[in-house]
Formats: C-alpha cells, sequence, structure tokens
C-alpha cells in the first residue's frame, strides 16, 4: 500500500476525474453552466398580430397585381431591362477575356520594367524583404493612405448608424439582463478555450503585424487577426469585462494616434521624396525585425487602426454601444 | 475564340462577376443584395490574382538573396488586391448597418416594402 | 523646386488630417477647424492657380521618393487648380449656409462626426482632381462613395436611410464596372499611372493590338462613372438622397460629388485614353443618346413633383444629362462646354437647395407648393435667392445658366452630326426647365393673406445670408465674366494632353 495513493488523494488527481467523467458518473456541466433556457425578448401577441397584418398589407399591397397595373408593367420592364443588360454585359466581358494576354506567361504587358525594378532592387530601395508590403508601403504608399481612410471613413459612417447613446441606470441594468441574449454566458468550454486562444490569437496578430517586411502578412492581416482574438475575448466573457478592457475612449485615441502617426510619417517622406531631400531614415539590415524604415511604423499604425475597427464593427453590430 | 480556354480562370472570374452584379442588381432582399456585392468584388480580385500570375514562379518574398525577375511573380496586382479587399470590407459593414436600421424600424428586408411602408409614413 | 509646388499635396494631407483630428475635438472646435480648413485650402488653390497661369504649364508631383512609372504622383495644371478652387468656395457656402439646420436636423453627439466626412469627402475630392494614378483614384472614389453616404443618412429618419441604401447600391454597381475596366486598363498597358499609359494606349491603338479589350474598357469606364454621377436611367436614388437629406449635404451631395465622378471621367478621357482613341470609339455615341434622355426625362419628372427640394433634386438629372451631352458631343468646345456647366451648375444647384431650406422653414417646415405659396414675402433673402437660381438654370442672360447654354448650342452647331438632336432637346429642355421653376418662383411671389409682412429679420442669420449673397455673387461672375473662365478651362484641357 506504501506506494500507492489513498483513497483521498488519487480522488485529487486528474486521472481519477477523467476516468469519472468518462463513466458518465459526474457531469462537468453542473454548476458550471448556467443551464436556463435563454428566454427570448417577450412581445405581446397583440403586437405581433399587428406586425403580422401590417407587413401582409404591406405585401399584398406590393404584390397587388390586379390594382398596380402600370407599376407592375414598369417593374416587369426594369427586370427584363436589367436581365439584358447582365447577359449583354456576361457575352461582352467573355469576349474580351478571349482577348486578353494569356495567362500564366511572362511575356505579357504588365511584366514590364515597373515589375521588375520592383523585384529587382525593392530589396535595396525599401528594406522589405516581402515585396509586396515594400510595393503597397513604400512605392504606392499612397494607396494604402487612402484606403485606411476608407476604413476610418466606414467606422464613422457605421458610428453614426449605430452607436446609440448610453442610456440612464434604469435602462442600463435593464440592457445589462438583455446581454445574455446576445451571447452564450458563463459558458464552460467556451471561456475555457478562450483562455487559451485569445493570447495565442493576439500573439500571432501581433507577429504577423511586427514580420510584415519579412513574411506575408503585414498591417491588414494582422489588425484583423487581432481583432478576431478580441472579439472572441467578448463572446466568452461577456459585456462587462469586455468594456474594461476595451472602451469608447481607447478606440478614439488608438486610432487617432495611429491614423496620426500614419499622416505625419507619410506626409514627410511624401515631402522629402517630392523635394529631393534625403530621408535620414535608416533602413536596416534587411531581414532583421527592425529594418525597413518606415514600413516596420506604418504596418503597426495600420495594424492597430484595423483592430480597433474591427472590434469596433463587431460591438456596433451587436448592440450599438462600447 | 482566341485565348478564352487559355483564360479560364478570367472567364470564370468574368462570370462570378455577372453573378455578383446580377444579384445586387435584381434582388429584393437586402442580405442577397450585400452577398451579391461580395461575389462581384471577390471575382475581380480572382481577376486580378490571375493577372499576376507567372507559371512556375514563386511568390514575391525575397528568398535566399535571389532577386532576379525569372523568380517571382508580378507583385502588382497582389498589392492592388490587398487595397481592394479593404475596401470591400468597409462597404459591407456599411451596407450592412444600414441593413441592421432599416430592419430594426420596419422589420422587413424588402426595398419594395420599405419603400411603401416610407409612403404610409408620409414623413 | 518652387515651394509653391506643394500646395495640392498639402490640400490633400490638410484636410485629411483636419479628418482625422476631429473626433477628439469638441464639437465647436470641429465645426472652426472644418471651416477653417476649407478656407486655407481654397486660399492654397487660388496661390497655385495664379501661380499656374503665369507659368503657363503644368507639372507632375511625386509622392515620395520614386519617379514614374515606379512611384505614385499627382499632377497639377490650371483646371485642376481652378476646381480645387471652385469646389473649396461651394463647400464652404454651402456649409456655412446650411449650419443652422444641422443643428436642429443631426442629433448633438453626432455633429462632430459629420465635420469628419465632410473633411474627408473634401480630400477624396482634391484627390480625384489631382491624382494622376488611376488606382489612387478608384480608392478616393470609394472614400467618396462613403462619405457621401454618411451625408446622407446622417439625419436619421427613415427616409434617408432608405435613399441612403438605395444610393449605396447603385454606386456600388458603378464602382464595380469602374473596377473592372481600370483592372482590364492595367492588364493592357503595365502601368498605373495616367501619363504612361497614355503612351501605352497610344502604342496599342496605333499598331491595332487589343483593340476589343480597349474598347470594353472605355464602356466599362464611362457606364462605371456615369452610374455614379446619376445619369439618366440610374438616377433612381437621387430625389430622396438629395430631397431628404439636411441642407448642407444636399448642396454638397447634388454640386460636388457627382462633379466629382464627372470630372475623373474627363480626365481618364484626356489622360489615359487620349480625346481621339475616345472619341473614335462609339461609346460617346451612347452617352449623347442617355445624356439627351435625361435632359427630357429629368425635367419632366420635375414638373411632376409637388415638392420644392425632390423637384430641384430632378432637375440635377437633367442638368448631369447636359454635361454628358457636352462629352457624348465628341469635340473640344463641346467638352469646354461641359466643365463649364460643371461650374455653373454647381454653383446653381447649391444655391437653389440652401434657399429652399429658407423657403421651408418659414412655411411651417412643409415643402408642399400649396403651403409655400408667398415663401418669397416671408423670407425675401431666400426667395431672391430662389428666383435668381431659378433665372440661371432657365438661361437667362447676366446668370451662369445662360453662358453654359450659350456654349452647348455653339458647340452642337458646329458639330454636323449631333446639331439638331441636340438643339432640338436643349430647346425643349429649357421650356421645360421654364415651366417648372417660374411656376415655382410665380408661386413664391403669390400673395395669400393681405397683411403679409417679412418675418424674418436678417439678425440672428448673418452667416445664411451671407452664404445666399456668396452663391449669387457667384452666379453672376460665372455668368457676367464668363470669357475668362472659358478661355482657363480650354488652357487646362489643353494641358491634360
Amino acid at each position: 500500500m506504501s506506494k500507492l495513493k489513498s483513497r483521498e488523494e488519487y480522488e485529487k488527481t486528474g486521472s481519477f476525474r477523467f476516468w469519472r467523467w468518462l463513466d458518465g458518473r459526474r457531469d462537468p456541466y453542473v454548476g458550471q453552466v448556467e443551464m436556463k433556457p435563454q428566454t427570448p425578448v417577450e412581445t405581446p401577441e397583440l403586437t405581433i398580430r399587428e406586425r403580422l397584418r401590417d407587413s401582409q398589407a404591406v405585401r399584398d399591397k406590393v404584390y397587388d397585381i390586379e390594382n398596380n397595373k402600370s407599376l407592375n408593367f414598369f417593374h416587369r420592364v426594369y427586370v427584363l431591362a436589367a436581365i439584358v443588360y447582365c447577359v449583354g454585359l456576361a457575352v461582352i466581358l467573355l469576349a474580351m477575356v478571349a482577348y486578353l494576354p494569356p495567362t500564366g506567361e511572362a511575356d505579357r504587358p504588365v511584366n514590364n520594367e515597373v515589375s521588375a525594378r520592383y523585384i529587382e532592387s525593392g530589396l535595396q530601395e525599401t528594406g522589405a524583404v516581402n515585396i509586396v508590403t515594400g510595393m503597397i508601403l513604400d512605392y504606392r504608399a499612397f494607396d494604402t493612405f487612402g484606403e485606411s481612410n476608407v476604413l476610418f471613413a466606414a467606422t464613422t459612417t457605421v458610428l453614426i448608424l449605430l452607436h446609440r447613446k448610453k442610456k440612464n441606470q434604469d435602462g442600463r441594468v435593464e440592457e445589462l439582463e438583455n446581454d445574455r441574449l446576445l451571447e452564450p454566458k458563463r459558458d464552460a468550454i467556451l471561456q475555457g478555450s478562450a483562455t487559451v486562444l485569445v493570447p495565442i490569437i493576439i500573439l500571432f496578430g501581433i507577429y504577423v503585424i511586427l514580420n510584415g517586411h519579412l513574411s506575408p502578412g503585414g498591417g491588414f492581416s494582422g489588425g484583423a487577426v487581432i481583432g478576431a482574438g478580441l472579439i472572441l475575448y467578448l463572446s466568452a466573457f461577456g459585456f462587462e469585462r469586455a468594456e474594461k478592457l476595451f472602451t469608447e475612449k481607447l478606440y478614439k485615441t488608438v486610432s487617432f494616434a495611429a491614423l496620426t502617426t500614419y499622416c505625419l510619417a507619410k506626409s514627410y517622406s511624401f515631402f522629402t521624396g517630392a523635394n529631393h531631400l534625403e530621408s535620414h531614415i535608416p533602413l536596416g539590415t534587411p531581414g532583421a525585425i527592425l529594418s525597413s524604415g518606415l514600413i516596420f511604423v506604418l504596418n503597426i499604425c495600420v495594424g492597430m487602426v484595423v483592430a480597433c475597427t474591427m472590434y469596433t464593427f463587431y460591438v456596433m453590430f451587436r448592440k450599438g454601444d462600447f | 475564340m482566341g485565348n478564352l480556354f487559355a483564360n479560364y480562370g478570367e472567364a470564370v472570374a468574368m462570370i462570378l462577376f455577372v453573378i455578383g452584379f446580377a444579384n445586387l442588381l435584381l434582388h429584393k432582399n437586402l442580405i442577397k443584395k450585400i452577398i451579391g456585392l461580395n461575389i462581384m468584388d471577390s471575382a475581380i480580385y480572382l481577376f486580378l490574382a490571375q493577372k499576376g500570375y507567372i507559371a512556375g514562379r514563386g511568390v514575391p518574398i525575397v528568398t535566399d538573396g535571389v532577386q532576379s525577375v525569372e523568380a517571382y511573380i508580378n507583385p502588382i496586382p497582389s498589392g492592388l488586391v490587398l487595397t481592394g479587399i479593404v475596401v470591400s470590407v468597409s462597404v459591407s459593414a456599411l451596407m450592412l448597418s444600414l441593413t441592421i436600421r432599416l430592419y430594426r424600424r420596419y422589420h422587413t428586408l424588402d426595398l419594395d416594402e420599405i419603400s411603401t411602408l416610407l409612403k404610409k409614413e408620409g414623413v | 523646386m518652387e515651394f509653391i509646388r506643394n500646395f495640392p499635396f498639402f490640400s490633400i494631407m490638410l484636410s485629411m488630417f483636419g479628418g482625422i483630428v476631429s473626433p477628439v475635438l469638441p464639437e465647436r472646435a470641429a465645426k472652426w477647424v472644418n471651416r477653417a480648413i476649407i478656407t486655407v485650402v481654397g486660399a492654397l488653390s487660388l496661390a497655385l492657380l495664379l501661380y499656374l497661369l503665369e507659368t503657363g504649364e503644368s507639372y507632375v508631383y511625386m509622392m515620395g521618393h520614386f519617379p514614374a512609372p515606379w512611384g505614385n504622383e499627382i499632377r497639377a495644371g490650371v483646371l485642376e487648380a481652378g476646381m480645387a478652387l471652385f469646389f473649396c468656395i461651394i463647400m464652404l457656402l454651402s456649409m456655412l449656409g446650411g449650419a443652422h439646420k444641422l443643428l436642429t436636423e443631426v442629433a448633438a453627439e453626432k455633429q462632430n462626426l459629420y465635420y469628419i466626412l465632410v473633411n474627408l469627402l473634401l480630400s477624396s475630392l482634391l484627390a480625384l482632381v489631382y491624382t494622376n494614378d488611376i488606382f489612387t483614384a478608384y480608392v478616393f472614389v470609394e472614400i467618396n462613395t462613403i462619405t457621401a453616404c454618411g451625408l446622407i443618412m446622417i439625419r436619421e429618419t427613415g427616409r434617408t436611410i432608405e435613399a441612403a441604401v438605395r444610393y449605396m447600391i447603385m454606386s456600388l454597381l458603378g464602382s464595380g464596372l469602374l473596377l473592372l475596366g481600370l483592372c482590364v486598363l492595367y492588364d493592357l498597358t503595365g502601368h498605373l499611372l495616367m501619363s504612361n499609359m497614355r503612351e501605352q494606349v497610344a502604342y496599342l491603338a496605333a499598331n491595332d493590338l487589343y483593340a476589343m479589350p480597349l474598347l470594353v474598357t472605355i464602356g466599362l469606364i464611362s457606364s462605371g462613372l456615369a452610374i455614379k454621377s446619376a445619369l439618366f436611367p440610374f438616377h433612381a436614388w437621387l430625389p430622396d438622397a438629395y430631397g431628404y437629406s439636411t441642407a448642407s449635404s444636399a448642396a454638397m451631395l447634388s454640386s460636388l460629388v457627382s462633379k466629382g465622378y464627372i470630372f475623373l471621367l474627363v480626365k481618364l478621357i484626356y489622360r489615359v485614353y487620349g480625346f481621339e482613341v475616345f472619341h473614335d470609339s462609339h461609346i460617346v455615341n451612347v452617352l449623347f443618346v442617355f445624356g439627351l434622355m435625361g435632359m427630357i426625362f429629368g425635367s419632366l419628372s420635375a414638373i411632376r413633383e409637388n415638392d420644392i427640394r425632390r423637384m430641384v433634386a430632378f432637375s440635377s438629372v437633367a442638368q448631369i444629362g447636359y454635361i454628358f451631352m457636352g462629352i457624348g458631343m465628341g469635340t473640344q468646345v463641346a467638352m469646354v462646354a461641359g466643365v463649364f456647366h460643371i461650374l455653373s451648375h454647381a454653383a446653381t444647384k447649391s444655391l437653389l437647395f440652401i434657399s429652399a431650406a429658407g423657403l421651408t422653414d418659414v412655411s411651417g417646415g412643409s415643402r408642399r407648393f400649396e403651403d409655400l405659396t408667398g415663401a418669397g414675402y416671408r423670407d425675401p433673402w431666400a426667395g431672391a435667392a430662389f428666383t435668381a437660381g431659378a433665372l440661371s438654370m432657365v438661361g437667362v442672360p447676366l446668370f451662369s445658366g445662360f453662358i453654359s447654354k450659350l456654349l452647348f448650342a455653339q458647340a452642337a452647331v458646329q458639330n454636323s452630326g449631333k446639331m439638331l438632336p441636340a438643339l432640338i432637346v436643349l430647346g425643349i429642355s429649357t421650356i421645360l426647365n421654364a415651366v417648372y421653376f417660374m411656376k415655382t418662383v410665380i408661386r413664391l411671389y403669390t400673395r395669400v393673406g393681405a397683411a403679409e409682412k417679412s418675418g424674418r429679420q436678417f439678425a440672428g442669420r448673418k452667416l445664411y445670408v451671407a452664404a445666399l449673397i456668396g452663391f449669387m455673387i457667384l452666379n453672376v461672375v460665372l455668368g457676367v465674366n464668363s470669357q475668362p473662365i472659358v478661355d482657363m478651362i480650354g488652357q487646362g484641357l489643353g494641358m491634360f494632353a
């Protein structure tokens, strides 16, 4: 008996719990998960009926063939014209493809001196091992700046549409009650895997951003990965805990700081470039993490903006408040 | 027929483009319209990716210090696709949030029904 | 390089930076930053315009350390600088004129966001005007679309959100066609910079290579931009979008957003295809026909309308038809007329929208014609401004609309093939314009009650009245002093080639 564990000790080990769980003697969910079925928002039956009647009435009116003869005629003409247009477009485009230069061959107009220089001297001129990153963040950086502003403009419009003002104290409590409708609450599996996965996902995102000039990836992809990590955290642990981490103020600060840095850095580089001044930004050793001059900084800025934007989109779609 | 069969990738991209275009134009359901929009955009990125491809060459990331044109595909279309994807993400987000707002208010996704309801409201 | 050559770059970056800063500023500060930025950009453009008129030649400006064809470029000529200046003036006046409506129609906590959108809209317009790179143009077209959508739906009523959805759907169809056209064009030429593409397109056209794909790209790009700028059969979104959004949004949308796309089309015609190649394709005839149809059907819809804002919006459809008729006529003179009409329509339409807002305010917020009867007495300034705008639209001498109609007629006479349809439709459209605008003006000055006095005083509305006066002056300047402006447009189009 000396080598064997006592019964109490054995019960504390993982293997005992595992076997017990396998036998089905104890359900790990009991006491861990809120088993209460989620009650949907209760709408009074009267309202539902009214709504159904309304929508039926609307449908009758819209699809009333007898009374909407002229409208119906126009609608048919419109659909017919649209179909003819689409078919015509398809035929024209396919015919055009037949005349385009053949795919996969090196001898095409696109493979000219422009791409040749990007490949042959991209490493020396931009310091980026990843030629695509070097191209979008240095040779053609103005496009990419415009692109971050597209994201910024889209976030602004989404905020206009879906952002609701914080309600007073009573309304707030009610909202928290309703929160469980939006995502599972205290789900052991989700929380357990999120505990493991969220740090890994965020770390991986940071890795992708920091290595944007060396390997596939960069600010946009890395930022999207980080955003996904944040969204997973929110889904697993609920809004209250996510709110401690990520507030509207943080979103504003981060996106402002990142976009301003981007704007100033690129302005400096455009200005010196156009006026034929030396930019004094060291390119570093190609292949090292701290290399390729501004590209490294810009990737980080873009990554922060994208991560914040993705998370903000999710929060706004979810219920319209940070 | 010219290069139609050699360019089968582009041909597929064009067919997808028209499918997406028709969805965006003809469907009444807003969500289906948004799906159509995404098909259309993806078709263009597929087309661009075909443009960059050169048979037998690698991804444009400098490996082992080789910097000759013969080693890599054309990097420009890849960069354009990257930029384009971000634009289409933004536009989809905007369209979806518009849809959410309309649905919350009118409880339908059909644009014609929404127009009729609006006329009834008579703003 | 002279320092002044940096100005286009400064304007774009400054307006973009304004958009980035606005969310962290308090509302009042954001408002003043916005006004200051528009003014400063206008001043920069004016200085640049004077400089370019003096030197008489355009220049390209490298965006970065790499020369063409590797880097990204912007380009400035007389036409670009003039357009930028003009856009700034219109935008400033629209913002000032719509400021009081903005306070009531946009939720207080979302006013900041409005200024972000306006700043970004300005930057995208400037980038569309100055850019020398087609993919940059595409990216900024999208910024323009998204911000325009934001400007429509920021007044959060059901109508505006539905209008925004319809606008987005049409716009996205247009963007898809435009992007596809640009990609195919890139495939054929291997360049993204307009100047290099031009050489390559000329080479292809001379050797008759890829003639069919080239024709298709012309079709795709012109139809994409035509859809985005609401040419006739694609105008279904326009009346709701212009009619129900807040006053300054409507003014900017009608006068700037659609004009930005048309300017880009003109730029692509000259800078990428070359006028001859574009003219030899038969796409011009299609644009011409749709332009003519727009002129008639837009006016007919406007006559049937019983809502002043929607009537003005439908009149935009007709006016965009005029511009496309000019492009479609396919001669240099007609092109100059089309570009001049961009200016004159922008100046007039924003004036009409801003003054219509004032007129509905004094009619209990109603926009129906029966309620607007006598509104010209209740708000004399807005009444006078609306009358001036209406006279300009109809084409009465001394106002800008007269000059553009004159230029169109001259251009039509010089074009033997398209003279007859162009002149006939121009005549019909002018009569229809006169019918609905004069009907409105007469209604505005019909007395309903015996003792109707001007209730609205000058005080408290200084900005609004100042904006109206600014618009009227702009209209008269374009109408009276047209010759130098027409010369400048001709010079600018010459620089494009």
